[in-house]
């Protein structure tokens, strides 16, 4: 397989098939959606009495606290969407389906990037309906805003998705992946400019403002708050990048036939 | 002339400090149907793995139709089809969908594609089925249609590791008969099975133990006068 047109069908095809995933498993959209919104709804409500927000960058003016947390509520979907992408390889794996992706003539990062594009389109399409949803709900960024979030959150989706993809190659079984939600997901998240300023969390600890601010994920918020917002923020923006970059090469090395430690263990075999 | 659709040469494999394959010669030549027989935990599938480029051996080579598999992985990967032994097919999707993508993924157009898929389908006689959820087949029928994913890029070798197993004793001919059927169209077949049963008296036969080829011949010669099933527990060791 060679030239630019066969790697377009791969691509086309690794796409496709997720799409296909996504429209049989339609709960797995809902579902998707249920847990941003609860956020929304109802804790972001009890909160906006408690949480006095003054104004910050990217905004021009105080902000209800649902508007504040808006922007970290679309980087939680992509950070579940890429978890959820990284439990479906581990799945795909155990079956079997993985190992028919792998034994592809295309080049394996390609295939790997491909997946990870995939698994980007369907996060951007859960957030889009998020937005709608947050739009009802008087969470109204300018409209140029909506257009201007697209690059933000590819790229968002691009670091968290390959975190996804390399934590896949570090799962032996499915029965594991309890210890990804406990020890990376809620930390993650929790440890993040998502549901409270950085200022903040500097006011009662300065060691925990540290560890959010070296939070790959504060940065995927805080690029997706200030693209929202017709803004660019260049720290968010680099760091972002250089995230997907050392958890893409992190993910392809793990899954190289020659150099990864995911084949090589018994037991393990894609 | 024209080089074997399977060259194994000197592999060796090993997960850790554990030993998992041991200087393995094995040769599938151009149209035939090889069996690779091997208890439970022998290495077929290790050898499988190493074969599909899942992971690189750790010493030998390994050339299909003649391209070294380290050295140009996408040429010798394109001339290959695998059935593993669990299944790989998205129960979720119909048959033609799962074809479709698996045709993509071999960089295969749409229009290409769709007569290989009905070319394939008719080759293992699941044109009627095209439409069907995988999920809604039978065990045999999901196993055809494996064959005809494994098909679909016209692969020289086809590698088909314990296929037959978990299916009924008529699916299970069945199968067998369909894979045997299509070295008469050219394609090499290299047969990973622990059942005696699925070997025939003129079959290339490679036993494989404990990593290490033990023996290698026709069916019938390694057989002798004791018959196949006897000669293979004397060599392996293994209980009856």
């Amino acid at each position: 397989m060679t030239g630019w047109r066969a790697w377009t069908i791969v691509f086309r095809g690794i796409v496709w098939r997720e799409a296909l995933r996504f429209v049989n498993q339609r709960g797995r959209f809902v579902a998707a959606l249920v847990r941003p919104l609860v956020w929304l709804f109802i804790f972001a409500a009890g909160f906006r009495a408690v949480l006095g927000l003054s104004i910050t960058p990217p905004y021009q003016t105080y902000v209800l606290y649902e508007v504040y947390v808006t922007p970290g509520l679309c980087a939680m979907i992509q950070l579940f969407n890429g978890m959820q992408s990284s439990l479906s390889m581990v799945y795909d794996r155990e079956t079997g389906a993985m190992r028919t992706l792998l034994v592809s003539p295309a080049p394996r990062w390609f295939l790997l990037l491909s997946k990870l594009m995939a698994g980007v389109f369907v996060s951007i399409l859960q957030v889009y309906a998020f937005l709608a949803i947050a739009w009802a709900w008087d969470v109204r960024p300018p409209a140029l805003g909506y257009l201007a979030v697209v690059p933000a959150l590819v790229l968002s989706g691009l670091m968290l998705g390959a975190l996804g993809l390399f934590v896949s190659s570090t799962i032996r079984q499915l029965e594991n992946f309890a210890g990804v939600m406990n020890f990376l997901i809620f930390p993650m998240f929790f440890a993040s400019s998502a549901l409270y300023p950085l200022w903040r969390m500097k006011e009662s600890s300065e060691l925990l403002y540290w560890i959010c601010a070296l939070n790959p994920f504060t940065h995927a918020v805080e690029l997706i708050r200030f693209a929202l917002y017709l803004q660019f923020d260049p720290t968010s923006f680099l760091v972002t990048l250089g995230g997907f970059a050392v958890f893409f090469a992190a993910a392809v090395f793990m899954y190289d036939p020659a150099k990864g430690l995911w084949g090589r263990r018994k037991g393990q075999a894609a | 002339m024209e080089s074997p659709a399977l060259e194994v040469q000197g592999v060796g494999h090993a997960f850790g400090h554990v030993v998992a394959l041991r200087d393995v010669d094995l040769v599938v030549p151009r149209g035939r149907f090889v069996a690779l027989l091997g208890v439970n935990g022998a290495g077929k599938t290790t050898l499988f793995s190493l074969i599909t480029r899942l992971y690189d051996n750790t010493s030998g080579v390994i050339r299909v139709a003649g391209h070294d598999l380290r050295r140009a992985p996408g040429k010798a990967l394109a001339r290959l089809g695998v059935v593993f032994q669990t299944r790989a097919l998205d129960s979720d999707l119909t048959v033609t969908q799962n074809l479709a993508y698996h045709a993509a993924l071999h960089g295969i157009g749409r229009a290409t594609a769709r007569a290989r898929i009905a070319e394939v389908l008719a080759q293992v006689d699941l044109a009627d089925k095209a439409g069907m959820r995988v999920a809604a087949l039978s065990g045999g029928q999901q196993r055809r249609a494996e064959i005809a994913r494994a098909l679909i890029n016209r692969p020289d070798l086809l590698l088909l590791d314990e296929a037959t197993t978990g299916l009924d004793v008529r699916s299970r001919r069945e199968v067998l008969a369909l894979v045997r059927g299509l070295t008469a169209g050219g394609v090499s077949v290299l047969w990973a099975t622990h059942i005696l049963d699925e070997i025939d008296a003129e079959d290339d036969v490679y036993i494989l133990h404990q990593g290490a080829v033990l023996a290698h011949g026709i069916a019938r010669d390694l057989a002798g006068a004791e018959g196949l099933t006897r000669a293979f527990l004397a060599l392996t060791g293994a209980e009856a």
